[in-house]
């Protein structure tokens, strides 16, 4: 398990994943194009916030990176590998967790089988798991039947393990209350602090000001404005990023 | 994986059990198997004789009753050892095709024409059988005919020849083929309070007679012999001759032939032995 | 009515006295139908498992075929594995013929669809709903499998129920593969048959009461046994 402290959280040497390059990459599916000549390059541990509104293409493109899907043309390269060949080094939360119809501690010890981790490492690797995240009370309650936010914390824990060197997190608290968003956020914080890097799409404005580093700006599939957040939230140079921020609907 | 390997392991296990369990099933200990009649079955004389037979010779003998025509069709694949059937004819027929080694008259009975005790179509006053259907067509009453190759359904069909008639292929709508064994065939009959064509065995034996009566008997045409006769090892290396012969020849015995006599149904005499007589 | 309260007291009458033969009919039903259920789960689960994530040219075709297999007529079956295991056939060198082998067999080939179909789907709609999630923490094709058959196991329990049924209820196939040799292949169905057709319709209807009870019994065993399981383990 990632050591809490964070002492031994060295961003750099903790990333051999990054720089994370995606080059000229375009997604099409069904005759519409969803993600339109995209190039950018990620190289530190910034926590990246991919901003924008519903349909711009966030979710494809945190999936095109993970190697989920795969470009219709262009390159994404995870220190210079395919994501294929990586993947067992990124942590993915899905904005709607998949919980498997088995106990909050199963879903757990599943990965780690997946993993092929022996039964004894299996047992320790899931209790600290579970303290992490704050679900140890809930252990062995049917997954499914846990709240919006427990789900969304197991599936960040399920993230968390193995001490991945990244971890993309999709919307992760569209669906959730201001409770549940709060210990969402503090336990994405916890993890950023393991060394990780965070990649994270949202279309909330005010998250992504509490949480981000670095502001990708995305519409219709283009990136439109890639910035450091203090940049990005004083003033945006492309007027959709700046209308967007303003609260209007762009379109 | 060590958990994987216990669970393969534990299912191995549980196989191995039961097919453990089976194999007493599946090993024949001394057995033959025989193709019969379902007629013969149900008149329960199999369940009489056959252990009396086993325990003189141990050996065991397992019936399989289906209707005639599928019994010497069995007998024929050589899945039988031994024939047991009632339909002389076609029993001759078998052994000149050189499927069956010898026949044996092992035993007869008779034919009974039953019907509705109101009798509707008057045939209790006939003593002749084929009268007795012609009666049954002119007042069209209905006739279940067991329509299934059987050697029941092959003497049916003798008789109407002998009245001149031939309802099945006039497709008379009094005239109806079950398809069916004796059992199931007398079953429709008591619900239709029809008439038909039965072996005695079976009827004394059956449960749900219904409304209906013996109306007609004794007419020689009624004849019903039994045959026996060994599958031709000739034909089929893998039949157990040396047993089925031992089978056939207890059957012809004195003693099967006074056990074969002995079977009450009801009190009554069910089979009249026949070995002896010109096979 | 008057052979309904007769049946129902014979039925009632051998079950108390442990009838010997009807033990006899009860645990030879018993053996064959769960053998056949265990080797029909054996082929059936990843049969549909596969079925339901591989993706080849007339898979679909397959699908619609396997579903109509769950409606196969139990006599055809019968049939074609009789000529199959005949002397006179291709397997009869075997000697399984009139055999619980053969039953077991017959019965096998009547279960394995309906649980493959059945599997086929529960996988199918599993698989939508966890297939991102397996590929996102890297799991490879035959755990993907494993997960969704084990994630499905309650549906899955309930198509190897329905497979049971099939298999304790039928007749035609076992008839003509078997023979309804007493004390050998003579099982509940054919007793059943063999009793109607000698015309003793209380005995009959008895013993498809018994039957059906035993039936009803297993399948409740089951369901609380899955109960409990889901329970310890979730």
């Amino acid at each position: 398990m990632a050591d809490p402290s964070g002492a031994a959280g060295n961003s750099i040497s903790r990333n051999g994943l990054l720089p994370l390059v995606v080059d000229k990459v375009s997604y099409r599916v069904g005759g519409s194009t969803l993600i339109d000549g995209v190039c950018f390059r990620l190289e530190d541990n910034r926590r990246t916030v991919i901003l924008g509104p519903n349909g711009a293409g966030k979710s494809v493109l945190l999936r095109l990176c993970h190697g989920l899907l795969t470009p219709t043309s262009g390159r994404i390269t995870w220190a210079g590998t395919a994501p294929a060949g990586t993947t067992g080094q990124r942590g993915l939360v899905f904005q709607r967790p998949v919980m498997l119809r088995r106990s909050v501690a199963a879903n757990i010890d599943h990965v780690l089988k997946v993993r092929g981790i022996d039964r004894p490492e299996r047992r320790e690797l899931t209790d600290a798991a579970l303290e992490q995240a704050g679900l140890a009370a809930l252990a062995l309650r049917p997954a499914r039947t846990l709240s919006g936010g427990e789900q969304q914390r197991l599936a960040i824990a399920r993230a968390w393990l193995l001490e991945p060197s990244v971890v993309l997190l999709d919307e992760p608290t569209a669906n959730l209350d201001p409770g549940a968003t709060r210990a969402v956020e503090d336990l994405i914080a916890r993890l950023d602090a393991t060394g990780a890097k965070i990649i994270m799409t949202t279309h909330d404005i005010t998250q992504a000001r509490r949480l981000a580093d670095e502001v990708m700006f995305l519409h219709h599939g283009h990136l439109l404005e890639h910035a450091p957040a203090p940049e990005f939230f004083s003033g945006p140079r492309h007027p959709d990023a700046a209308g967007f921020i303003e609260g209007k609907l762009i379109i | 994986m060590s958990t994987s390997i216990r669970t393969r392991t534990r299912s191995l296990v549980g196989l191995a059990a039961l097919i453990a369990v089976w194999i007493p099933t599946l090993c024949a200990a001394e057995s033959i198997t025989v193709a019969s009649t379902t007629s013969t079955e149900n008149s329960g004389l199999f369940e009489y004789l056959l252990p009396e037979f086993t325990e003189d010779s141990g050996i065991e003998v397992r019936v399989v009753a289906v209707g005639t025509g599928q019994a010497i069709r069995i007998a024929r694949n050589g899945d039988a050892d031994v024939l047991f059937v009632h339909h002389r004819p076609s029993e001759e027929a078998f052994v000149a095709e050189g499927y069956g080694v010898r026949r044996y008259p092992v035993m007869h009975n008779d034919f009974v024409i039953v019907g509705p005790a109101s009798d509707p179509a008057g045939i209790s006053d006939t003593g002749d059988a084929a009268g007795a259907l012609a009666a049954i067509a002119r007042s069209r009453n209905i006739f279940a005919s067991r329509g299934d190759d059987s050697g029941t359904h092959k003497k049916e069909r003798s008789l109407w020849q002998a009245a001149g008639l031939d309802p099945a292929a006039a497709g008379d709508a009094w005239y109806r083929e079950t398809g069916s064994g004796m059992g199931a065939t007398l079953n429709t009959a008591s619900a239709m309070d029809a008439y038909t064509l039965s072996d005695r065995g079976t009827w004394i034996r059956f449960g749900n007679k219904g409304d209906l009566v013996i109306l007609s008997e004794g007419d020689p045409a009624l004849f019903n012999p039994y045959g026996v006769i060994l599958v031709n090892p000739g034909r089929h290396p893998h039949v157990r001759a040396e047993q089925g012969q031992a089978f056939i020849d207890w059957l012809v015995s004195p003693r099967g032939q006074r056990l074969i006599a002995a079977y009450r149904i009801d009190g009554e005499q069910a089979f009249f032995p026949d070995a002896g007589t010109r096979p | 009515m008057n052979d309904f309260s007769s049946a129902l007291w014979t039925a009632l009458d051998l079950v108390t006295r442990f009838d010997p033969d009807l033990v006899e009919i009860v645990v030879l039903s018993l053996e064959i139908s769960l053998t056949a259920v265990l080797v029909a789960t054996l082929i059936g689960l990843p049969l549909g498992a596969a079925l339901a994530l591989a993706r080849f040219p007339g898979r679909h075709f397959l699908v619609i075929v396997l579903n109509a297999l769950m409606g196969l007529p139990p006599v055809v079956v019968g049939l074609t594995i009789y000529l199959l295991l005949s002397r006179a056939g291709p397997l009869g060198a075997m000697g399984l013929l009139f055999t619980p082998a053969a039953m077991v067999i017959a019965q096998t080939v009547l279960v394995v669809p309906i649980i493959a179909a059945l599997a086929r789907q529960t996988v199918a709609d599993l698989h939508e709903e966890y297939d991102e999630h397996l590929r996102a923490i890297g799991s490879g094709p035959g755990q993907r499998m494993a997960t969704l058959l084990w994630d499905g196991r309650f549906r899955l329990l309930t198509a190897i129920l329905a497979g049971f049924g099939r298999a304790i209820a039928e007749v035609g196939a076992v008839l003509i593969v078997g023979g309804n040799i007493l004390h050998s292949t003579r099982v509940m169905t054919t007793t059943i048959a063999l009793e109607t057709s000698k015309g003793n319709l209380a005995l009959a209807l008895g013993l498809g009461l018994i039957l059906v009870s035993l039936a009803i019994s297993i399948n409740a065993a089951a369901m609380l046994l899955g109960e409990a399981a889901n329970r310890r383990y979730g």
